[in-house]
């Protein structure tokens, strides 16, 4: 059949061409550069300029870091050893490298105790953080914020040991009585907690050694980044199940716990942080008793964990609402009582919604620790805008500084963001 | 044959308290009234025991005694010997205007940023991207920080401005970028009421007018709707627009004598004269504000008008809508009801985050009331109080504003 046009046809191909490649044009990298870069001339025109303040950018930054003096004692030696040319000073780190990280006050030779608890820090948020992880992890998790608190503030061991033993009472009260009531456990174990918190306030100062092991710093020697690292992980590991609590009560059908919420969630977001920090320096050591002097540390903690509460609470209350209602009909009709039905049907598809929003008030409360230089704490922006720039060495140099206070702020926050979007993803089991 | 198992009615017995859900909550918020009355007690009588040791009591006579303080930025007529209460004031004026400037340019730079986040260009979306990371993922204080120390570390001294041959002229002959601030040209009336004074009354007549006009531009528009509707022929509008808009303004600021008040290079020696001043302080938290916010709400400009579905554009480019009109008559109106809410509560941000003003020194409500009266008359409570007083006002008032906002532009369901 092939020869059938043989006679009348001079020629036939008989097997297909090769493909060839397309125009330089229209594929490679011409094409992508003229459809992302070059599609319009105003489209065009943007690409130029952007390159331009790209350009910009760069030739101020580059040349000065690359041009950098890590090694000097002062800032005029600094700009010798610079000898006119243009280049950074990050001498300025490496020499007050301790005291922007443990602040000036900080015992030099127990700087390894902060270090140390940093690093338990990483251990006891990988398994909070990561599933895959082994569950036996959290143990450490569980321990951790006792053993942070003897590494870094030091004194008697008993302290945390009896504040440990007082959750181990009270789990055990909740764990024996939560089988007839969820509220009797609860409250049953709150109450044994306190109780022997309560005892272990008599039998503590009996046992602390007169020379404890760890050397006892008090909170006003706490500085630097670390202040800011301590604030922000104490206050968004306290306000969560305060907001979550806050959140359910604004849900209530019980007036009294209703508006009681609406009321402290209202004026809380309505006032600006730093107001709630100059009433934990100046106004809250007025409601405390007059005998007792409540450490700025604790009053700040308390007022910032407050804060971040309201806001976690209305970012759940979200996510309580975005819940079908069918959710919380079917849990009543499989006969859960209430705490059953919050734990095991809504809670966690409530919480698994707001992840995005808990992260970016995580975030912000993370930037707002830097707020306390404002009621003189030396937390990493008052050690640059006090001690360091004040300093005869190194007065006049800003911007590796500013520079430094950015980076490390930069890194952790941007971490937690695409953290929480490599968990929005992990978690989503709807199908797309 | 007992199979009920509820009595029905009947004797009350004291476990029903706990169990009976008819009960339950009354016993619970019961104990949770006397559990707040307890705490309240407390908190009161330790609060009336350190006063007693203390030797304070409460009391507001402090707004009335002079301040004895000067402030270097006013909106309205202080010295030192005003009151506390007109500190205060002077505080408020500066919180608001610091507010709205800040708001303005926030929305500016969020809406470009925003939209050029979503341009097809590869270079100018990574850009934009760049930026919203950068600015959102640093704390807002450390962003003052560093535009303050530009405003007042990089800047020239005013010194370069002056003299007969200054080392810098100003710019265009108008303005002058000092590291006490920017110099800019002074409007002034020069046969406007309180004479050579001048008087806020001046200003009102102005902004009278400019409101009239926006009301009667809207009639006009609203007439020519109807005309369309009616015709189905639009009148052109433009021009009647633009000129109900400028003529009534020029004609009374002419009749007032619009002046302007230059910054002078020769009138003193050692500083520039005359000019309106801005001081480094209000520019360095006006600038930082609007960036940092601005990042923010290009995130959710973003989000705004990628909630709109494309279908809605496909919808009206198959009508033969063209780009321009897709953009303001389909595209945006839904993408601003995605977008408004957020950006108001960026707006109550920005004003909550002015307090930051305090560590530039710029004399908001939080600088002169909580910062420096505070410190003088040892009020502490009093002072907190009030400052947290003003701020719940405000925030309850723009969040009144969204509710009216949110609930007219609810969607209309039959």
């Amino acid at each position: 059949m092939s020869d059938l046009h043989a006679h009348s046809v001079s020629f036939v191909r008989t097997e297909t061409i090769p493909q060839s490649a397309p125009p330089m044009t229209a594929s490679g990298p011409l094409r992508w550069g003229r459809e992302n870069l070059f599609a319009t001339p105003a489209n065009g025109a943007l690409t130029l300029v952007a390159l331009f303040a790209i350009y910009l950018i760069l030739s101020a930054t580059v040349p000065w870091i690359l041009n950098g003096v890590w090694n000097a004692g002062s800032l005029s030696e600094c700009r010798e050893i610079l000898n006119g040319t243009k280049g950074a000073c990050f001498a300025v780190l490496a020499d007050r490298w301790d005291q922007l990280i443990f602040g000036y006050s900080y015992p030099a030779d127990e700087y390894w105790r902060p270090t140390l608890a940093f690093i338990l820090m990483l251990v006891a948020i990988a398994p909070v953080l990561f599933f895959d992880l082994p569950r036996k992890l959290l143990i450490v998790t569980a321990l951790f914020p006792f053993v942070a608190f003897w590494l870094i503030w030091g004194g008697t061991i008993w302290t945390p040991i009896f504040a440990l033993v007082g959750f181990v009472v009270g789990y055990f009260v909740y764990a024996r009585f939560v089988t007839r009531s969820f509220a009797i456990g609860f409250f049953g174990g709150i109450a044994a907690a306190l109780a022997t918190w309560w005892v272990s306030g008599f039998i503590v100062p009996t046992l602390a050694p007169e020379e404890p092991f760890l050397s006892s710093v008090p909170s006003r020697d706490l500085g630097g980044y670390m202040l800011n690292m301590m604030l922000g992980v104490t206050c968004v590991s306290l306000s969560l199940p305060l907001g979550i609590a806050l959140a359910l009560g604004r849900q209530s059908s019980m007036p009294l716990i209703k508006y009681l919420c609406v009321i402290f969630i209202e004026f809380i977001r309505g006032v600006p942080l730093i107001t709630l920090l100059f009433v934990a320096s100046v106004m809250l050591s007025y409601f405390f008793p007059p005998e007792r002097t409540v450490d700025l540390f604790i009053r700040v903690v308390i007022m910032i964990t407050m804060f971040s509460s309201a806001y976690i609470a209305e970012v759940i209350r979200g996510g309580l609402a975005a819940l079908p209602k069918g959710q919380f009909e079917a849990a009543d009709s499989l006969g859960l009582d209430y705490a059953q039905a919050m734990r095991l049907i809504i809670l966690p598809q409530a919480l698994k919604i707001s992840i995005p929003g808990i992260v970016n008030i995580a975030v912000g409360l993370f930037k707002d620790t830097t707020l306390v230089s404002v009621i003189s704490m030396f937390d990493i922006i008052g050690m640059i805008r006090g001690p360091i720039l004040a300093s005869t060495d190194w007065a006049g140099l800003y911007w590796e500084l500013f520079l430094f206070a950015c980076a490390v702020f930069f890194v952790v926050c941007y971490g937690i963001s695409q953290y929480s979007q490599w968990l929005e993803r992990r978690l989503a089991t709807d199908h797309r | 044959m007992s199979t009920t198992t509820d009595p029905q009615g009947g004797t009350f017995r004291l476990s029903m308290l706990l169990n009976d859900s008819r009960y339950r909550s009354l016993t619970l918020q019961a104990i949770a009234a006397i559990i707040l009355a307890l705490a309240i007690f407390q908190l009161y009588s330790n609060l009336a025991e350190n006063l007693r040791i203390a030797g304070l009591n409460i009391s507001y006579a402090f707004l009335g005694t002079p301040a004895g303080y000067d402030l270097n930025q006013t909106l309205i007529d202080y010295n030192s010997q005003s009151s506390n209460l007109r500190a205060a004031f002077v505080g408020i004026l500066n919180t608001l205007l610091v507010a709205v400037l800040g708001c303005i340019t926030a929305t500016v730079f969020g809406v470009i940023a925003g939209v050029l986040r979503l341009s097809n260009n590869w270079l100018v979306r990574k850009l934009m991207a760049f930026y919203v990371e950068i600015f959102r993922n640093i704390p807002v204080l450390i962003w003052i920080i560093i535009i303050f120390t530009i405003m007042t570390a990089v800047m020239p001294g005013p010194k370069l401005y002056l003299g007969a041959e200054p080392e810098r002229e100003l710019i265009g002959g108008l303005f002058a970028f000092t590291n006490r601030g920017i110099y800019v040209p002074a409007p002034f009336f020069t046969s406007g009421f309180g004479g050579e004074e001048g008087s806020g009354l001046n200003w009102l007549l102005v902004i009278g007018v400019l409101v009239a006009s926006f009301f009667a531009a809207r009639f006009v528009t609203a007439s020519a709707n109807a005309k369309q509707a009616e015709t189905g022929v639009r009148p052109n509008t433009m021009y009647l627009n633009l000129a109900i808009w400028f003529v009534p303004v020029a004609i009374v600021l002419f009749i007032l004598g619009l002046s302007w008040d230059m910054p002078d290079p020769l009138a003193n020696r050692f500083n520039l004269r005359g000019g309106l001043q801005i001081g480094a302080p209000l520019i360095a938290l006006w600038f930082a504000l609007s960036i940092y916010t601005g990042a923010f709400i290009a995130e959710n400009v973003r989000a705004g008008i990628q909630a709109v579905s494309k279908g809605q554009t496909e919808a009206a480019s198959a009508l033969g809508l063209r780009p321009g009109r897709t953009m303001s008559l389909v595209v945006l109106p839904q993408a601003l009801r995605v977008i408004i809410p957020p950006l108001i509560s960026q707006y109550l941000n920005i004003t909550k985050n002015s307090s930051l003003a305090i560590v530039v020194g710029y004399a908001d409500i939080t600088a002169t009331l909580g910062g420096i009266t505070l410190n003088q008359t040892g009020r502490a409570i009093e002072c907190v109080l009030l400052l947290m007083a003003f701020y719940l006002i405000i925030s309850l008032l723009i969040s009144m504003g969204m509710n009216v906002y949110n609930n007219a532009m609810k969607l209309k369901e039959r």
